[in-house]
């Protein structure tokens, strides 16, 4: 990336930061909220989950099938299915249709698939007169923008916006002001539109191949309406929407609302196997017609779907059913939206895989780094896609895919697998292993130099390194040049391998020594694993061979101590999560069982042994301190942050946990000069969590790298890991010297 | 089912109705009529419910037509099913004009048989698969009124009904 795009970039993410950042984050925040409550109620939500992914699973694997079949099914009823290869193809039918019989005025209800087509473009240049019903599509077509979110596609503008755009375009007798003002007059002006309409254009949320039966989920009505008062019916729908049967509605049904903007259940679900029976309303000549005379074409569009069914890594995209739970979830969307973290047509986490699919790597390329990995969106996804790999692997091919120009600076000193195109700041940071490696042998003075102004200009313009973040302090005596020559427990209860990752064992060498101290307490004999790159920081930066090679070391080197009974416990949150997760994609399954199973994050394994009997005398208990802790965004995601929480509070310690789903910095992307800003934005929801009067004189503790330094960039109080409070002070007593 | 989990079913689709802002009275065959009169405002025009028994008030205008059904304050229709878990009704789209009457007035007027009413979506759905399969049935899972939140806060009656009120028929 040049510095001029890198400037650009950085402008725009501020431009909208400022202007829809607001509007954004309290509609996104509110959805996400209201997801939380209702899955909440919903007993059978995990396992509607996974019914809704095997009935994915099941519907692309066997698409071309259910797509014939789904075409008889149609026939029969009386309508047409017509199979498009791509964007130009589906609107020439849709023009064909609209001209055969002579519409002069298309009215559409909500749809992304044929925003993803253009189609209203395609129909204008035909002088048809088409008009959004959706009141929030509707705004955004008076005002002439783009949606900012796939299901509430207005949330960027504020109600104010909104009154000044109508009084401003509309001109109408009274001012309008409120949410009803707004609401009841677009109403009445869609109601002349629709009435007076010849052509009704809807999307579909599912169709069912058995019935020829479309879904379609909205809550104002004008679906309904777009169908009814017309003669003609127009649906257009990506093939993914095919499903087997009507029975297989039932967990999307129950799933999508609740994932999506947090209501249990929409105002309305249309079941319709059109053409519908409803009667045909002519309002010019007030007369009720035979449903006979209705019409049904059902669209369904290819456009580089078929080919994302036979790709390994896209594929999963196909589940997809747009519900935003990625979107919402998502703490780098919830500051930005869609204009700024989205492509041509989609926004949000999976949007990656829509782009990179229909459009191209270079759509997907332009926002794809947005997405940091936190993997928050991963259990709001109701068809349980991994989001984050598919941005990984798209990275990863946009990396492949760039051209070379400055690789010759880093070549030397960077020892990883990728092929000359990669990003520069994507290298330095995929390499932190070398630099880590490099800042504590040469500690103090890498320091000084870091932070000296020349470096920093350089890193700046070289590798997009903000100057406003503080780097980390490499230490000079690393976690493994001091347990070198440390006595061990004397008669242990067990021996672990505590994994001693690049933060912990060149940076952050305290919390190290903290958890040695503890497992010692608790009787435990601890060695340290002879490997410390996990393959984070490469994976995150999309540099997938790389990281992949340092799974394999990582797996080589603990592999024989699983097998001779040790525990592996795990400090840094990000790398017990990698080996929890996507080691699964890295490695083969037997190594990656193996590891996943055996390996604890370290409040975890303290948990267990305290379970087991442990003394929670030997750590330091907490006499009612009162504590702020924040847990790692992936590390709730695998759901061990309740171990920390737990423990603190059995040894006494009063804890009030955060609630905002990541800290902002996410490894590298916090230090990005791209994303500093969104990054400080993100992190100030956590930090005005922990300065409000019932939290700013409590102690902050948080289990993560990047949150640590996050929250000592934005806080006055210095962060540190939760096992730095309960570490003994008496540790020296349980070992054979000292 | 027995008779009382058809009363819990009843009392959890009235709760769940309440939770979406839907008022209802539960009342026999022979009330039909007067509860119809009572909540309907004018002028209102339905389509005669298939219940047995049961027929619209004189109030009521039967004779559709679209600017009938436009200016109409008050839309009167059956509902096939209610589903208890979501305080939903089942619209059916129908010649006589079922859909329409219950989208474009202020309020809807649903009248439901007790035993229409399944306790979830998976029963919903068994029940209609096979209408769907065999007659092209087409209908509407409505809950609540019509309401959007695009205009910075939430309304009721963004196209749709601004009120709802289902008239349980126990038999």
């Amino acid at each position: 990336m040049t510095t001029n795009s890198s400037t650009s970039k950085a402008a725009h993410i501020n431009h909208i930061l400022e202007t829809e950042g607001d509007a954004v984050a309290a509609n996104t925040q509110g959805f996400n909220q209201g997801r939380y409550d209702s899955v909440g109620t919903l007993e059978e939500y995990e396992q509607f989950k996974s019914e809704a992914r095997a009935i994915k699973e099941d519907a692309i694997d066997r698409l071309p099938d259910l797509i014939a079949e789904l075409r008889e099914a149609v026939e029969a009823n009386g309508g047409t299915l017509y199979l498009a290869d791509d964007d130009a193809d589906a609107n020439d039918y849709v023009r064909e249709v609209v001209d055969e019989v002579d519409g002069e005025r298309v009215v559409k209800s909500k749809s992304m698939t044929s925003e993803e087509i253009e189609l209203n473009e395609a129909l204008a240049g035909d002088d048809v007169d088409v008009v959004e019903t959706d009141l929030g599509e509707w705004v955004l077509q008076v005002a002439d923008e783009a949606p900012s979110h796939i299901v509430a596609p207005a949330i960027h503008k504020s109600r104010e916006g909104i009154a000044e755009l109508f009084n401003e375009q509309f001109d109408p007798d009274e001012p309008l002001e409120t949410a009803e003002d707004l609401t009841m007059f677009a109403r009445g002006k869609l109601a002349e539109k629709i009435t007076a309409a010849d052509v009704g254009v809807t999307g579909a949320n599912f169709v069912t191949a058995d019935s020829g039966t479309m879904a379609l989920v909205t809550s104002e009505g004008n679906a309904r309406k777009t169908v009814t008062a017309t003669d003609t019916h127009i649906a257009v729908a990506g093939v993914e929407k095919v499903i087997p049967t009507v029975e297989d509605l039932r967990p999307f049904i129950e799933l999508i609302g609740r994932s999506g903007t947090g209501q249990d259940i929409t105002s309305y679900v249309s079941l319709l196997t059109p053409p519908v029976d409803s009667p045909t309303l002519d309002f010019e000549t007030d007369e009720l017609g035979s449903a006979d005379d209705r019409e049904f074409h059902l669209v369904l569009i290819d456009n580089g779907r078929m080919a994302m069914r036979d790709d390994e890594d896209l594929r999963e995209t196909l589940y997809c059913i747009r519900c935003s739970a990625c979107s919402n979830s998502c703490a780098n969307f919830q500051q930005l939206g869609g204009h700024a973290f989205g492509g041509e047509t989609y926004s949000g986490g999976i949007a990656t895989g829509w782009e990179a699919g229909v459009e191209g790597l270079d759509t997907a390329g332009e926002f794809n780094d947005l997405c940091t990995g936190c993997s928050r969106c991963v259990n709001a996804c109701p068809v349980e896609i991994d989001i984050p790999w598919i941005n990984t692997v798209v990275r990863d091919r946009i990396n492949r895919g760039t051209d070379a120009e400055l690789d010759w600076l880093v070549d030397g000193l960077m020892p990883d697998e990728e092929s000359a195109g990669l990003d520069l700041d994507k290298r330095l940071f995929g390499n932190f292993a070398t630099l880590a490696r490099l800042g504590s042998a040469t500690a103090p003075v890498s320091n000084w130099l870091a932070s000296n102004d020349l470096s920093r200009r350089l890193l700046d313009r070289v590798a997009g390194v903000d100057r406003r973040r503080e780097l980390p302090q490499f230490q000079r005596e690393t976690l493994r040049d001091w347990m070198a020559d440390r006595p061990s427990v004397a008669d242990p209860d067990r021996e672990v391998v505590l994994f001693p990752d690049l933060y912990t064992n060149h940076v952050q060498v305290e919390r190290g020594k903290a958890a040695v101290r503890v497992l010692e307490a608790l009787d435990v004999r601890v060695r340290l694993a002879d490997v410390s790159a996990s393959g984070r920081a490469p994976l995150s930066q999309g540099m997938i061979s790389t990281a992949r090679s340092y799974a394999e070391t990582v797996a080589a080197d603990l592999g024989p101590h699983v097998a001779a009974g040790r525990d592996i416990v795990v400090i840094e949150p990000s790398d017990h999560a990698l080996f929890q997760r996507e080691y699964g994609k890295l490695l083969d399954d037997e190594s990656y069982e193996r590891l996943a199973e055996n390996s604890y994050e370290v409040f975890e394994y303290v948990y267990g042994l305290l379970a087991n009997g442990g003394d929670e005398t030997a750590l330091r208990g907490g006499d009612g301190q009162q504590i702020a802790y924040h847990s790692h965004c992936q590390q709730r995601t695998i759901g061990v942050d309740q171990y920390t929480e737990t423990v603190l509070e059995d040894l006494g310690y009063d804890v009030a946990t955060s609630s905002v789903e990541c800290c902002g910095m996410a490894g590298s992307f916090g230090y990005k000069e791209d994303y500093y800003d969104v990054s400080i934005a993100v992190g100030e929801e956590l930090a005005a969590e922990f300065t409000t009067p019932e939290t700013e004189d409590r102690t902050v503790v948080a289990s993560g790298t990047s949150c640590l330094e996050q929250l000592d960039d934005l806080l006055t109080r210095p962060p540190k890991h939760p096992i730095e409070l309960i570490a003994p002070r008496s540790w020296t007593e349980r070992v054979t010297r000292d | 089912m027995s008779k009382t989990s058809t009363a819990s079913t009843t009392d959890r689709f009235v709760d769940r109705l309440e939770d979406f802002g839907v008022s209802s009275t539960i009342t026999g065959i022979d009330g039909v009529e007067t509860e119809i009169e009572a909540v309907a405002a004018t002028p209102a025009v339905g389509v005669d419910p298939s219940i047995e028994g049961v027929s619209l008030p004189e109030s009521v205008d039967r004779e559709l037509s679209p600017a009938a059904v436009d200016a109409a304050a008050t839309g009167v229709t059956e509902a096939v099913l209610g589903v208890a878990d979501y305080g939903s009704i089942v619209l059916p789209s129908t010649q006589s004009g079922v859909e329409p009457v219950s989208l474009f007035a202020d309020q809807h007027v649903a009248v439901l048989r007790e035993a229409d009413i399944v306790p979830d979506m998976g029963a919903a759905l068994s029940t209609l698969g096979d209408q769907f399969r065999d007659d092209d049935w087409s209908g509407i899972i409505a809950t609540g009124p019509s309401a959007t939140a695009d205009m910075g806060a939430l309304v009721t009656g963004a196209h749709g009904p601004k009120t709802v009120h289902v008239i349980i028929v126990r038999s």
